[in-house]
């Protein structure tokens, strides 16, 4: 039984000082019901994520004591990738008729300061400096610039279209443009990504709910099929974050190009379908990878494409149409949330001032972060 | 003030006290994939699962695949180096191609990108990088460019 989206729901990203995680994702829960126009009680199970919260499903208490089957779940920067696979997969094999999946987060300022040990990493690997996330991005577009002719103009574009996007979005964070030469201008934090090409972690929730395919027409508003999901985890030979060693002798991509070739199987839709797509921009140099890590254009043809505008809204392939995680930040447990969410109401033709011209009909979403593992998600009318 | 004494980060890691020190890698006795550092006894070779390896000490040389630098002080912890967010100086990080060995992850004692690049030959070196209130100095491995490593000798 096939699983389609049926409400979405999205708490804003950004620094709320005295809301909690929990508070966010009860109200992200309830503007997703009520686009769905169901009501709590309804849910059957659901799947619930987040980096900071240790009990995310203690969120029954805000919504209501119904003894709903609540599981946690956590796969790093795609832990929402998992909480929508798996909240699809229990309709899927006829388990459940409605579900929903949850994601909620709330992090201190600044790059993230865990103990190696959380990721199975030796503490010298901390002391020294070298735990840092950051350094693998610089390196991976470093040598990407290096192989496939990326000018750091390109990454500026990137950001700059970005901020851009996210001025269109009253849900975003960073909703102040910035130019190509401002971002130019700003520190260097990692060669050769400078502060305004980062992310930053943040606050957020988000929620979908989900139900059986041919029940669908109970419920309000316009459904969204769910083609395909897959995640995957990085194989040996893969070029992956956190690695204090890598083979030499032999060489696999990225685990965002399987679950991207998975998820097009499932799908039965290829990278010529997609008319939108949301892929982790951690950095701008990650956006440009993964452009073509998810067979959306081949390696270095990102320098033309970008400097051509065809990946803003109104180019050939929209990406990240409501400013990625370079505007909106990454509250992690809820960042892929918030890729669904935009992907739906572009689908729906419900985006506003941002919305795609000429009614798209397949969204791509895109999952990536330590300790190496990628989310793919495919959606369409 | 310094008592001049100088401790590895962690035992294990390299050879030292040495005048030629080696990073001190691990073989997987049945697929002969080369790891560093050498591990814990749990660890399984990632790739063909064997649980048995024996100790290789690595070259120490090798050439620049990829790097960046680190503009800010990390956050502390983990980082435990002894300079503040004032005091900070900038260091870089990269992957090391030790031919049909492995790639390894470390410092690089040239700050300056510009003074780096891709491909360029690399040596092994043993740096201090942090100083305890005593005066013992903290030592970890880093890759010096060839050219610099020569100037110094």
């Amino acid at each position: 039984m096939e699983a389609v989206i049926i409400g979405v729901g999205l708490h804003p990203f950004g620094r709320f000082p005295g809301k909690s995680a929990m508070d966010m994702a009860a109200s992200a829960v309830r503007a997703a019901l009520a686009d769905a126009g169901v009501a709590w009680p309804q849910v059957q199970a659901g799947y619930v994520g987040s980096l900071e919260v240790a009990n995310p499903d203690a969120i029954v208490g805000r919504l209501g004591l119904t003894g709903v089957p609540l599981r946690g779940v956590f796969n790093g920067c795609a832990t929402a990738g998992t909480a929508l696979a798996m909240a699809a997969r229990v309709i899927e094999t006829g388990e459940h008729d409605l579900t929903i999946a949850i994601g909620m987060d709330k992090h201190p300022r600044g790059a993230f300061a865990a103990d190696p040990s959380v990721a199975g990493l030796p503490a010298w690997y901390g002391q020294t400096g070298l735990f840092l996330t950051t350094h693998f991005f610089g390196m991976k577009i470093n040598r990407y610039m290096h192989d496939h002719g990326i000018t750091e103009r390109t990454l500026a574009r990137v950001a700059a279209k970005n901020f851009r996007n996210a001025c269109g979005n009253d849900r975003a964070w960073r909703r102040t443009p910035l130019s190509v030469e401002e971002i130019l201008a700003s520190p260097v934090l990692n060669y050769p990504l400078r502060q305004y090409m980062y992310c930053g972690p943040d606050e957020g929730a988000g929620a979908v709910v989900l139900c059986r395919a041919d029940q669908a027409h109970r419920y309000g508003g316009r459904p969204v099929r769910l083609r395909g999901c897959a995640l995957r985890s990085r194989r040996i030979g893969a070029f992956e974050v956190q690695s204090p060693s890598l083979p030499v002798s032999e060489h696999a991509p990225s685990p965002t190009v399987d679950a991207s070739r998975e998820a097009y199987e499932i799908a039965g839709i290829g990278p010529q379908d997609v008319a939108v797509a949301q892929l982790q921009d951690t950095d701008a140099g990650s956006e440009i990878i993964h452009l073509a890590e998810n067979g959306l254009c081949k390696d270095g043809e990102q320098e033309r494409m970008i400097a051509d505008g065809e990946t803003e809204i109104g180019g050939r392939l929209p990406v990240n149409t409501d400013g990625g995680l370079i505007g909106n930040g990454e509250p992690i447990g809820a960042s892929g949330l918030r890729q669904i969410h935009e992907l739906v109401l572009q689908l729906r033709g419900a985006a506003g001032a941002r919305q795609v011209p000429g009614s798209p009909a397949v969204g791509y979403a895109h999952l990536y972060g330590a300790p190496g593992v990628s989310a793919v998600t495919i959606l369409s009318r | 003030m310094t008592t001049g004494q100088q401790i590895p980060v962690a035992e294990g890691l390299f050879t030292w006290p040495s005048d030629e020190p080696r990073l001190i890698g691990a073989q997987c006795v049945r697929c002969g994939l080369v790891v560093f550092p050498a591990g814990t006894d749990t660890a399984a070779c990632q790739r063909c699962g064997g649980t048995e390896v024996s100790e290789k000490l690595l070259s120490d040389r090798g050439t620049l695949w990829t790097f960046t630098t680190q503009n800010f002080r990390p956050p502390g912890p983990p980082y435990d180096g002894a300079d503040t967010a004032e005091t900070f100086q900038p260091y870089a990080v990269g992957y090391v191609e030790l031919p049909g060995e492995v790639m390894i992850e470390a410092r690089l004692t040239e700050p300056d990108p510009a003074r780096l690049a891709i491909g360029q030959q690399m040596r092994l070196a043993i740096v201090p990088y942090s100083v305890r209130p005593d005066g013992t100095e903290i030592l970890t491995f880093a890759f010096t460019p060839q050219a610099a490593a020569a100037r110094e000798a």
